[in-house]
């Protein structure tokens, strides 16, 4: 990506630095041929609509150049591709939180191996940052309260910069760190020094100790939709529109559960807003989105009493 | 009160600056060019202030290390830096200044439309700046000039609800002065000043004047939203609160993208009328430099969220954002091309305003040409909230606006004043302006494509060098700028005398005596000619010097 970044702004240097050298030799030749000395009588001239015309559809043919290379660009930096390896980020003021799948946690260095694709999917605890990695040429705002994604193919080991590119508050110029890329056989011996539990297991525990298992069950239908297979699919609404259920459909639904009711339940689940923490969040996120099939565990099989009194609830998706 | 009678080449007995001398008379005034007066005072105050904070930065700048000032510290400089530029002396600067002394006298009107409307603009102006002054000598504020939220409402123990009502109350006296102006231009032009024979200058002000009054009260009612979750805990930003903060960064680049045309339109009039004086020319394609202005002003309404490429909008709104941010591009190159073919066959003076007209085509045009690098999406996501937006605002706003500013009170300080400046000193700053400012800023571009991110304390060691031209290049910028206020001050008791039309120039306001009498125009001027009749006034070497 980095390549394709730098050859679009050679272009543009290129193109620029042309029209640059056309206004200052032409402005320069201009001035001294026509002094006032060598050239003490102005001539009269009228505009010419054909030479406005002109300049203004050629600058706007090139201009289109620069859109349409430049969104092509950005339409692929927007769109992962379906193998990513998938990393949590929580940002928070001043640092850098990494959860990587396999439960391995980093702050303010980010190790990824070299010809994966990686996508971050990220979000912040307090004001907005950006996560900003001048090697890569990419750059993505971190918000609070919704997950922003982007993704990168790292082709070089190394060290890289990692900058916060949002002003964020005192800190703002410290809240920077590595991104560490590894040769794939580094990263996997890297990746097995860790000895946290995978992001959806932890999500898994939480799921069942918070007690979303008793409504959304597996087995039989409960109380809250079936959450088997729902990632990324189209969901039905009781107002009748349908959404995706992406990442921050899933997050919505975790901390604001009224927002977006599924057709055909009701409104009884309670909202976790404030109540799981960001990384608690990224590993139920986890957990729903590894749900392709009913899990074989025993989450959703534990028969807690389906009616623990101060606890009705309810879910999206059918 | 007008002086009567007075042949329009001496000097007059009596004039708007001597018609009066009590503080109560300068305070009180409703006379245009008092009041014009009174903005350039202020501004120039407001100006060297914010420029003393642009050191402190430089100055922070010249080493990796936080070593000159705390962080805390550094984040309020650069944010006391960005307001008072921005919204006590950019925003105002040439619309107030020479806005208010000349479109009167342009169009051959004894006054604005609405005098003490106007007065009330200075006044209103003045007290949002005391306020400001207040705020900032009690604490100030750090979040950057921009107000991100949630950053702002919940995230900082600064004074801004108190820096908000300054910026407030700023904002309303810009909407008077734009409303003024529009009903002035509409309603008090001299008999036979139809539109297609107004000046650029006036043009340009009509335009900036749109934008005044249609994008001002967006930032008024983003400013009380602000104060209302800050102090209330009222949900509209703060997502914990059920907010959105991405809200906020509509509704501020709303206002905070056309604010850049209320900055660079009245100095790209300016670039007009210096040009078309100054090569002795009806200026190239006047309708299309004209109606430029307007498309500018237009379109400059539908582009804010350039600013928000990668803030978290969805892809598709940024493509679009992209491709009618193009949509500026073409009026802007209109107006350089149509300048540059207006020097063709023309007779080249290179007084100061000249110098300052070229000046500011090739600060406007590098600054314009990487607009369009950080409209191409692809580049904006890389270089965006980096040094490389700092240089590029920098060329448009500064580069431009100030070399419009400059070029213009250059121009129009005989008629101001009735003395001329000292032509060698302007020179000499002009061309100090010019180095200082593109070593300056030239290497923050390269510095952002590197990947350093702005409103950075401290930064890798590997930066250094440019930091170090950088702030090498301020230092010469800042000689540049001290200059013309020593010598301008220095001309008002030992320049020259300046009769009413020192350059030959065509316009309403040089067929009045130098200063002005306080009503402009003993008789009201009936205009039979269009704009830049250069081919009916000779130009000084070539006649006795007797006002055309």
């Amino acid at each position: 990506m980095a390549s394709q970044v730098d050859a679009l702004y050679i272009y543009l240097l290129l193109v620029a630095g042309v029209m640059t050298a056309v206004i200052f030799l032409g402005i320069m030749v201009l001035a001294i041929k026509y002094r006032r000395a060598r050239h003490p009588n102005a001539e009269q001239i009228e505009g010419s609509t054909a030479l406005e015309i002109i300049w203004s559809i050629i600058p706007l043919f090139v201009m289109m150049t620069f859109f349409i290379w430049g969104a092509v660009i950005y339409f692929q930096e927007r769109t992962p591709p379906a193998d990513s390896t998938e990393v949590y980020v929580v940002a928070k003021q001043w640092m850098w939180k990494i959860e990587h799948m396999e439960g391995q946690r980093e702050i303010n260095e980010l190790h990824v191996p070299t010809g994966q694709n990686i996508k971050l999917i990220m979000t912040s605890q307090d004001v907005i940052h950006s996560f900003f990695v001048p090697a890569f040429r990419i750059k993505q705002d971190v918000l609070p309260g919704r997950y922003t994604t982007f993704w990168f193919k790292a082709t070089k080991p190394g060290h890289y910069h990692l900058f916060c590119a949002e002003y964020c508050g005192t800190q703002h110029s410290g809240m920077g760190g590595d991104i560490v890329v590894m040769e794939p056989q580094d990263y996997a011996q890297w990746m097995a020094g860790g000895t946290s539990a995978p992001l959806q297991d932890t999500g898994k525990q939480l799921f069942s100790a918070l007690g979303c298992a008793t409504c959304h069950r597996f087995d039989v239908q409960g109380r809250g939709p079936n959450l088997t297979g729902i990632y990324n699919k189209p969901v039905l609404l009781e107002d009748g529109r349908t959404v995706i259920a992406d990442e921050n459909y899933v997050r919505e639904s975790i901390l604001n559960p009224t927002a977006k009711i599924v057709n055909g339940f009701k409104p009884v689940m309670p909202a976790f807003q404030g109540i799981v923490s960001e990384e608690q969040l990224n590993a139920l996120v986890a957990y729903v989105k590894s749900l392709s099939q009913p899990p074989t565990g025993t989450a959703g099989l534990q028969s807690q009493p389906a009616t623990s009194p101060a606890e009705p609830q309810k879910m999206q998706v059918q | 009160m007008a002086s009567i009678g007075i042949p329009a080449n001496q000097a007059p007995k009596l004039n708007y600056l001597n018609n009066g001398h009590s503080l109560k008379s300068w305070l009180l005034t409703t006379d245009h060019k008092r009041i014009a007066l009174l903005y350039l005072i202020s501004v120039t105050v407001f100006f060297f202030l914010g420029g003393f904070f642009a050191m402190l930065i430089r100055l922070e700048l010249l080493t990796p290390q936080g070593d000159l000032m705390q962080a805390d510290t550094y984040n309020k400089v650069f944010t006391m830096h960005g307001m008072i530029m921005v919204f006590f002396f950019l925003i105002p600067v040439v619309p107030a200044v020479l806005g208010n002394f000349l479109v009167p006298l342009m169009i051959g009107a004894k006054d604005l439309a609405f005098p003490r409307i106007n007065l009330l603009s200075w006044y209103l102006y003045i007290t949002g700046g005391m306020i400001f002054l207040h705020c900032m000598l009690t604490g100030g504020v750090d979040t950057g000039w921009t107000f991100y939220t949630p950053f702002s409402t919940d995230y900082t123990n600064t004074k801004i609800v108190e820096a908000g009502l300054a910026i407030f109350l700023a904002g309303f006296s810009s909407i008077f002065t734009g409303l003024n102006f529009i009903v002035t231009i509409h309603r008090m032009r001299a008999p036979g000043l139809t539109w297609d024979r107004l000046p650029l200058f006036i043009w340009a002000n009509y335009a900036t004047s749109l934008v005044m009054i249609l994008g001002t009260p967006v930032i008024a009612i983003t400013i009380v939203l602000v104060a209302v979750e800050r102090l209330f805990h009222l949900g509209i930003f703060d997502p914990r609160l059920g907010g959105d903060p991405l809200l906020f960064q509509h509704l501020f680049w709303f206002y905070s993208h056309p604010a850049v045309y209320i900055m660079i339109l009245p100095s790209m009039g300016v670039i007009s009328e210096l040009i078309a004086c100054f090569a002795r020319k009806r200026v190239f394609g006047y309708k299309f430099v004209a109606l430029s202005s307007v498309a500018i002003a237009v379109f400059g309404f539908l582009v804010w969220a350039h600013h928000m490429f990668v803030a978290g909008i969805s892809l598709y709104a940024a493509m679009i954002f992209s491709f009618l941010s193009f949509s500026v591009g073409v009026p802007s190159a209109v107006k350089v091309f149509n300048w540059t073919a207006t020097l063709y066959k023309g007779s080249i003076s290179y007084a100061t305003p000249m110098l300052y007209a070229f000046g500011f085509i090739g600060l406007f045009t590098i600054g314009g040409l990487t607009g369009l690098m950080l409209a191409t999406i692809g580049i904006d996501v890389h270089v965006t909230d980096t040094y490389f937006v700092v240089a590029h605002f920098h060329y448009v706003m500064v580069g431009g606006v100030l070399m419009g500013y400059l070029g213009g009170l250059h121009f129009w300080w005989p008629k101001m004043t009735g003395r001329m400046y000292p032509e060698a000193w302007a020179k000499l700053s002009a061309l100090l302006v010019f180095v200082g400012f593109n070593l300056t800023f030239f290497p923050q571009f390269i510095l952002g494509y590197v990947g350093m991110p702005r409103r950075y304390w401290q930064y890798p060691p590997e930066f250094q060098a440019l930091n170090v031209l950088s702030t090498a290049g301020a230092s010469i910028l800042a000689v540049g700028y001290l200059l013309p206020m020593i010598y301008f001050v220095w001309s008002l008791r030992y320049g020259a005398i300046a009769d009413a039309n020192p350059w030959a120039a065509a316009g309403l306001e040089w067929k009045t005596t130098s200063p002005p009498p306080t009503f402009n125009f003993d008789e009201t001027p009936v205009v039979t000619w269009e704009a830049y009749n250069y081919d009916e006034i000779p130009h000084k070497e070539r006649r006795a010097p007797v006002a055309g």
